[in-house]
């Protein structure tokens, strides 16, 4: 019990750590996702740190486990992650969507670690199910997992990918649902209902699970029951807050790309380096 | 007979993969599907789905060809393209099968006469069009060799040889000049090869030797060939089942007005949905046929 509280605790401070070199990412650079990529943090630090099997010496390590960012423009804790795993140096985050930068916007194959060029939203999906397939073909027990934004869910294409993997009983695939609630021009309700979601992906073959999606036990929780049921890929709608771990940026949707000020970055340090020692106490 | 070498060499290649999007009769997938299902892969009707997958095999180790028709393929599919296989480099190779307007009077819908323009426009990707039987079962053997992506379009009737089963020189990016001639050349690409070629012969009976070019590929387009042919006979003309605008006549333009500008033509299917009719019926009302490029050429050399 100790030894996963420990964990716990020690994926908490990542979660922590990342936020911060997160934002100073997009602060240095001038340009972000901020919203959607603090939503998401995590979940990816509960997959990186915790859940896949992978090696940064070996990113193409045949046996891998993969992952699929299709909500392509949430980069800044992805790069942050995968520099601290040492997938590539650290500081070449500094060059964050500056000239000629392999680090830009949106994810691309060029970048150490990264499996699929996102960012045009729709696609991450049914990459992942070619993954999927490819390791039933290859009798290989690698997991693809697979992190997409709620907004995201509007594009078609997501549910053709969504239909192939129900058909073909994907149970090495792990759907994730940053469930934000948000998108650039407001609440999804609004813009575009997804609601039920739930029943959704339940139709087209899926075992659907759900989760605080910004609470790191939760997270590890969930990830260690799958699956839950057997010949079915798996959904977790996570539910998040957009701009988590900051609170004047939390729930806002004029944050999906709004960079922090000099001022804004300095208080949004403060207070994650606080929330660092209050978990040291406890 | 593309799928039949194809279904030929994955016998030995378990890493080939073909998918198709309902599309297995047309693509005549059908012996593979049953033969090897374990490396055939079924989407139902959602190409933008199939291009993805396929990207998502290949970034596995899988050599995947989607297989459909180039009028969805080149469309509703044109994202995952630029995206998945293009930008991202991914091995899969797009077969656009029934191109041109091979499906005839099904319309539009159902024609790709714009493929050859919008593929060359992405980075990332080379354009072939094969022209005969022969010459496409070379092609899918360099295919299954080469790693990167491509973009096939073929036709879907069948088509009058220009090649000899144990003569089909064939390498992405070369050219073929399959008649000698100093007047005049003539550049053809997939089924326009053959017309092309019967232009050649016309012409020698009116005593106007024509050069003619095999541009299989278009992408890379062979800029030496056509610099070549501009300088050494000074009139160019380009067939092509495909839109007058943007496809193998434009390659060859921007190679030519930019490097040794010569007088030049360019035959093809005009801005409009096609007529009404068959596919030959088709390509005589718009003067794709050896008698149009004849009387072009004759009045060029005037």
């Amino acid at each position: 019990m100790k030894i996963f509280l420990d964990k716990i605790n020690f994926l908490k401070n990542k979660t922590i750590q990342i936020r911060k070199e997160l934002l100073q990412m997009i602060f240095n650079a001038k340009t972000g996702h901020t919203g959607g990529s603090l939503s998401s943090v995590d979940i990816l630090v509960a997959l990186y740190y915790e859940m896949m099997k992978i090696d940064p010496k070996n990113p193409k390590w045949k046996s891998r486990d993969r992952f699929v960012l299709s909500k392509g423009h949430s980069v800044e804790g992805y790069y942050t992650i995968l520099a601290d795993l040492g997938f590539f140096p650290k500081d070449e985050l500094n060059n964050y969507c500056k000239f000629n930068s392999r680090l830009i916007g949106h994810p691309s194959v060029k970048i150490p670690g990264v499996e699929m060029n996102t960012g045009a939203l729709g696609h991450g999906l049914s990459v992942a199910v070619g993954m999927a397939l490819a390791g039933k073909m290859d009798k290989k027990d690698y997991k693809v997992y697979v992190l997409m934004g709620d907004g995201e869910l509007a594009e078609g294409s997501i549910w053709e990918g969504a239909m192939a993997a129900g058909h073909y009983k994907l149970d090495n695939l792990i759907g994730i649902i940053d469930r934000n609630h948000l998108q650039i021009s407001g609440n999804t309700e609004n813009v575009m209902s997804l609601e039920n979601l739930k029943e959704k992906w339940r139709a087209f073959g899926w075992t659907v699970l759900t989760v605080d999606g910004n609470n790191i036990e939760e997270l590890v929780k969930i990830f260690r029951k799958i699956p839950v049921e057997k010949d079915k890929p798996h959904v977790i709608i996570a539910r998040t807050v957009k701009g988590k771990g900051i609170p004047f940026i939390e729930n806002d949707a004029k944050w999906h790309h709004k960079v922090p000020n000099e001022e804004q970055l300095k208080e949004a340090l403060e207070l994650l380096d606080s929330q660092l020692s209050m978990n040291k106490r406890s | 007979m593309f799928t039949d070498t194809l279904l030929e060499l994955a016998r030995d290649d378990s890493d080939i993969i073909a998918i198709t999007s309902d599309a297995r009769g047309s693509v005549t997938l059908g012996d593979f599907a049953t033969q090897l299902p374990q490396q055939f892969v079924e989407t139902g009707i959602a190409e933008q789905n199939e291009v993805s997958i396929a990207a998502g095999l290949a970034a596995c180790g899988k050599k995947p060809f989607v297989c459909a028709p180039a009028s969805f393929l080149s469309a509703r599919s044109l994202e995952q393209i630029k995206i998945d296989v293009a930008y991202a480099n991914t091995n899969v190779k797009i077969i656009g099968v029934s191109g041109g307007v091979s499906y005839g009077p099904l319309g539009s819908s159902h024609h790709s006469l714009h493929d050859i323009a919008v593929m060359r426009a992405i980075p990332g990707i080379s354009v072939i069009l094969p022209c005969d039987i022969h010459q496409t079962r070379k092609m899918t053997k360099a295919l299954v060799d080469y790693v990167g992506p491509v973009y096939i379009r073929m036709g879907r009737n069948a088509v009058a040889d220009v090649y000899t089963k144990n003569d089909a020189p064939f390498a992405i990016g070369k050219a073929n000049t399959i008649m000698e001639g100093k007047d005049i050349t003539i550049v053809g690409t997939g089924e326009t090869v053959k017309i092309a070629f019967e232009a050649g012969i016309l012409l020698k009976g009116k005593d106007i030797s024509a050069r003619i070019i095999d541009m299989h590929t278009i992408k890379p387009l062979d800029k030496e060939v056509i610099i070549k042919a501009a300088k050494e006979t000074g009139h160019i003309i380009t067939i092509e089942e495909h839109s007058i605008y943007g496809g193998l006549g434009g390659a060859v333009s921007e190679q030519i007005v930019q490097n040794c500008p010569v007088s030049m033509r360019i035959i093809g299917i005009p801005d409009e949905p096609a007529i009404t009719g068959t596919s030959p019926e088709i390509f005589k009302h718009y003067g794709l046929t050896a008698d149009n490029i004849v009387n072009i050429a004759v009045k060029m050399l005037d």
